[in-house]
């Protein structure tokens, strides 16, 4: 608006509340045109997944943290999650924004048919995101690595103590890890405190995976030689440092990138830290399944909109409006996927 | 948006032509049923609903701060002859006492009350850019409110049944890892520092912190609101420039509402997770770092505290520009400080770990940012004060109330300086320094610039006039109780009496009696102030629609303002140029349209 029009000062447009009979039924009485109200509603929008960004900021803030505290707590507990399913999921909620957007620009067009198609397509990688993330949650439940008391990491953990070569045998070939898949030698191996500490020895790189009993007396090989003289085996690189710029004798002890941590390669301060990673994915992924179980509501919400033809060319705020969220929801994802799934 | 009023466009008050409400309707009268108020969209109606709710949970606060003043009366216990049992006892009431007032009471009281009231009246609009969001604003803040009082509920039941059964309730549940579940009162301070609010603590942390969480969101939609409809629907003519300074506080506010509340909300999601799952993010024991905490809850409650006073000065500026009949001296400089203080706010949460372990480095950059915030707080008294120069002061209440928060902001404020370089605040942190110095700048500041608020807009809000001499006699007893309590705090404090103790050696008797008398003074005087509003509602006289003689556009409409706010569309102008106002009476001020507005230029 850039002059004032008479009619401003003269009359006005629209009654009082409830009264919109002079103006089409979208448009709220303290709103002088649809356009103001687009963009006010468009503004507050943005603002508010300016909210959202920074309460997950504070979780990726916690993230940070701890991964570069622990690089290597990261490293080995990362290899509990599911590539396979994470990358399946990254795709679904991709494809489910390309349908959003489709459908915001269906309901610019006015095209109700394709409008709720697009609707539904997005309500359903919504859905499909959420089963996969359930597959997924419930694997780790049963193989008790909730976060908290429950997960059998953590110093509070009552039951017995399982180490990853036995999850992955007992979970055949679900990890995805080339060199872990049929490797694995031992089932649920829990035995009593070893009187003799496994050594960490370099064969530790081979695909064989030492397996070891983590009663609750573990002893640390490096035990004796107090906290600051602790010594971070060599096979396991220090984070950021790529072979090349190790030196030659470490570099031929490197372990790819893709080859197995276990558990015997951490120091007994950071096996105790093991699950924290836990208790920052399942609070990552859950607030963010939240959102989208949230957004999948409001897609809901604009579908059932959608049936009584709404939208078109002159409203489609909602639509809109939606869609922003759930780009951000997906977005989200996208920095989620590789922080947690992709370490190495 | 921005737009200049045409040549030759005639200003008309109130906005032209449409059709004018009828005769004697107003926002209180226009629809009377309960459902017409539970389910308002209406932003002033809004705004009164929230003015019951926070003004009761100030009551509750109010309760416990005299609770525990009684008991620090004397060193021996009071509430309870088993010296152990009222210690507890008095950990729960400061805790509640604090928790309450922060989260019920100051971050809402003004931008929730009064920022509702007027916000869209300042602007020339006809509501808030979201009315529906702003309805369940209110109503989330309703939720949380019902939080906290579970806790009280939880410690009404522990009081009540013997020791014994309740530690085998407590230990029962505490088993299952549901111990939060019967919360019994909430002992944890209202930062809920770890570890002990983690794993110390059986008290109502989870609902407490819940509560919290829950405020936070009516706190962040007020926010998004605000920010909304203060760039969308400015009247025309109103430019950022031409909003009363009000409303640039209110911008400022709400920026730090958007910005920090969410950080708060993960960081208790983070603190109930630890509670009931024990997650190990912040407690040691589970391989967590208690000092992320901290730095999480201050980078929310250090700008929290800018949500507490900004608006507050947003007050101060119009109450002393209306109330001394000249124009607002500085204006650009007190929009802008506004801003910068919101934006500084961010950067100096540090200076609450000066002695958690951070590196002396760390501290060094706090120190200095912290104090570079006293250079906006600054900038805004001496305009404050150069408005006064000069000017036709009149001593109404509002103008009192402003004229004492500009004596007790100054003491706050000098008093942060004290705290906020590295060396003294290692002497002066967790005494009764602090406690005196942040109720300098929370109660002396932003209670006077409330109450100086509702003052100002109660003829506006209720239509009704209330007697001035009643008023100020009022604003002076809680003047003088609220100095007898805090300033010999700071002398206390400055000797080494720790905050937070409920008890302390007789070296200290005559400072905290002399405080406890003061408590129970502001008491008296805030029970006037009480007084004093139901009797204008029961028979102050009728208010004239401009009783100040101000300009900003809610003053053109008349008192109580009409359902729909404005006839037409108004126009902004300049609303602190008061010279086409004339008295025509006590407290009646008529518009002279004849009159022309004082050029720019010409404007001190």
């Amino acid at each position: 608006m850039s002059t004032i029009s008479p009619t401003h000062t003269a009359t006005d447009p629209h009654g009082g509340h409830g009264d919109h009979a002079a103006h089409p039924a979208h448009l709220a009485h303290h709103f002088d045109d649809a356009e103001q109200q687009y963009t006010a509603g468009k503004l507050g929008m943005w603002v508010f997944l300016g909210t959202e960004l920074l309460m997950f900021g504070g979780l990726f803030c916690a993230y940070s943290i701890y991964r570069s505290n622990f690089p290597e707590v990261f490293a080995y507990a990362h290899q509990f999650l599911d590539r396979k399913w994470g990358a399946i999921n990254t795709i679904i909620l991709i494809a489910s924004s390309l349908s959003m957007a489709w459908g915001v620009r269906a309901a610019q067009l006015g095209q109700q048919f394709l409008l709720r198609v697009m609707l539904l397509l997005t309500i359903l990688g919504g859905a499909g995101f959420m089963v996969i993330k359930t597959i997924e949650y419930t694997h780790k439940y049963h193989s008790h690595l909730f976060p908290g008391r429950v997960n059998k990491f953590s110093a509070a953990y009552a039951g017995e103590k399982v180490v990853l070569d036995s999850f992955m045998s007992e979970h055949e070939g679900s990890e995805g890890e080339p060199a872990a898949k049929g490797e694995s030698t031992a089932g649920m191996k829990t035995e009593a405190a070893p009187a003799v500490p496994a050594t960490p020895v370099p064969d530790a790189i081979k695909p064989h995976l030492t397996v070891v009993g983590d009663g609750p007396v573990y002893i640390d090989p490096n035990a004796g030689q107090g906290d600051a003289a602790k010594i971070v085996p060599n096979f396991s690189h220090p984070a950021g440092l790529t072979p090349a710029m190790l030196p030659a004798s470490a570099a031929e002890a490197h372990v790819s990138a893709h080859s197995v941590m276990v558990h015997d390669n951490l120091t007994l301060t950071e096996q105790k830290r093991v699950s924290t990673f836990f208790s920052i994915y399942f609070l990552m992924t859950g607030l963010h399944g939240v959102h989208v179980l949230v957004g999948m509501g409001l897609i809901g919400w604009v579908f059932l909109k959608s049936l009584g033809g709404t939208f078109g060319p002159e409203y489609y705020t909602p639509v809109d409006l939606v869609g922003l969220y759930w780009h951000l929801v997906d977005l989200i994802w996208i920095f989620l996927f590789p922080l947690l799934y992709l370490i190495h | 948006m921005s737009v200049t009023l045409p040549a030759g466009q005639v200003y008309v008050p109130g906005g032209g032509g449409g059709k004018p409400a009828p005769a004697g309707d107003n926002y209180l009268n226009h629809g009377t049923s309960i459902l017409s108020w539970a389910l308002t969209l209406d932003h002033k109606r809004i705004g009164l609903m929230y003015m019951v709710g926070v003004l009761s949970a100030f009551l509750l606060g109010g309760t416990f701060a005299i609770g525990l003043r009684t008991e620090l009366f004397d060193p021996s216990p009071f509430f309870n002859k088993n010296s152990s049992q009222a210690w507890e006892f008095y950990n729960h009431m400061f805790t509640m006492h604090g928790a309450i007032m922060v989260f019920l009471f100051i971050i809402p009281a003004i931008p929730a009350i009064l920022g509702n009231m007027v916000l869209p009246l300042m602007l020339g609009a006809k509501d808030v850019a979201f009315p529906r969001l702003n309805l369940l604003s209110f109503w989330i803040w309703v939720l949380g409110a019902v939080l906290f009082t579970f806790i009280l509920l939880g410690g009404v039941v522990r009081v009540s049944v013997p020791a014994a059964t309740w530690n085998g309730w407590q230990a029962a549940l505490d088993g299952l890892h549901i111990g939060w579940i019967l919360p019994g009162g909430l002992d944890t301070g209202w930062t809920f520092y770890t570890p002990y609010s983690t794993s110390k603590s059986t008290a109502g942390v989870v609902p407490a912190t819940m509560g919290a969480f829950v405020l936070g969101f009516s706190s962040i939609l007020t926010g998004v609101n605000f920010i909304a409809s203060i760039h969308m629907l400015r009247a025309p003519g109103m430019t950022w420039f031409r909003m009363p300074l009000f409303l640039w506080a209110i911008y400022g506010t709400a920026l730090i509402q958007i910005l920090a509340t969410p950080v708060l909300a993960i960081t208790l999601m983070l603190l109930m997770a630890e509670k009931i799952l024990g997650v190990g993010i912040f407690d040691p024991a589970l391989g967590g770092d208690p000092v992320l905490y901290q730095h999480f809850f201050w980078f929310y409650s250090h700008p929290a505290v800018y949500i507490m006073i900004l608006p507050a000065m947003g007050i101060i500026s119009d109450v002393i520009s209306v109330h001394s009949r000249k124009h607002i001296f500085g204006y650009t400089f007190i929009g802008f400080s506004s801003v910068a203080i919101a934006l500084l706010g961010f950067l100096v949460w540090g200076h609450h770990m000066f002695v958690s372990g951070q590196s002396p480095m760390a501290n060094a950059i706090f120190s200095l940012l912290t104090m570079s915030v006293a250079i906006p707080s600054a900038i805004k008294v001496f305009n404050w004060v150069s408005t006064l120069y000069k000017g036709d002061v009149r001593l109404t209440t509002p103008m009192v109330y402003a004229l004492y928060f500009i004596v007790l902001f100054t003491f706050g404020g000098l008093t942060g300086l004290f705290l906020g370089a590295v060396s003294t605040d290692v002497h002066l942190t967790n005494t009764y320094f602090i406690v005196a110095h942040f109720h300098y700048v929370m109660v002396g500041s932003t209670l006077f610039a409330f109450l100086a608020g509702v003052y100002h807009w109660w003829p506006k809000m209720f239509g009704k006039m209330y007697n001035e001499k009643v008023g100020v006699i009022a604003a002076t007893i809680v003047f003088i109780g609220f100095n007898l309590t805090f300033f010999v705090q700071f002398i206390a404090g400055s000797l080494g009496m720790p905050r937070r103790y409920a008890t302390y050696p007789e070296q200290f008797h005559i400072y905290h009696q002399i405080s406890t008398i003061g408590a129970y003074v502001t008491a008296c005087g805030l029970i006037l102030v009480l007084c004093h509003w139901i009797s204008s509602l029961r028979s102050g006289k009728k208010a004239a629609a401009n009783p100040w003689g101000g300009n900003s556009l809610e003053w053109h409409i008349p008192s109580p303002p009409p359902h729909d706010n404005f006839v037409g569309k108004p126009i902004g102008n300049d609303p602190y140029d008061f010279s086409q106002w004339k008295e025509t009476g006590e407290n009646v001020w008529e518009f002279d349209p004849s009159v022309s507005p004082t050029p720019i230029r010409a404007r001190p």
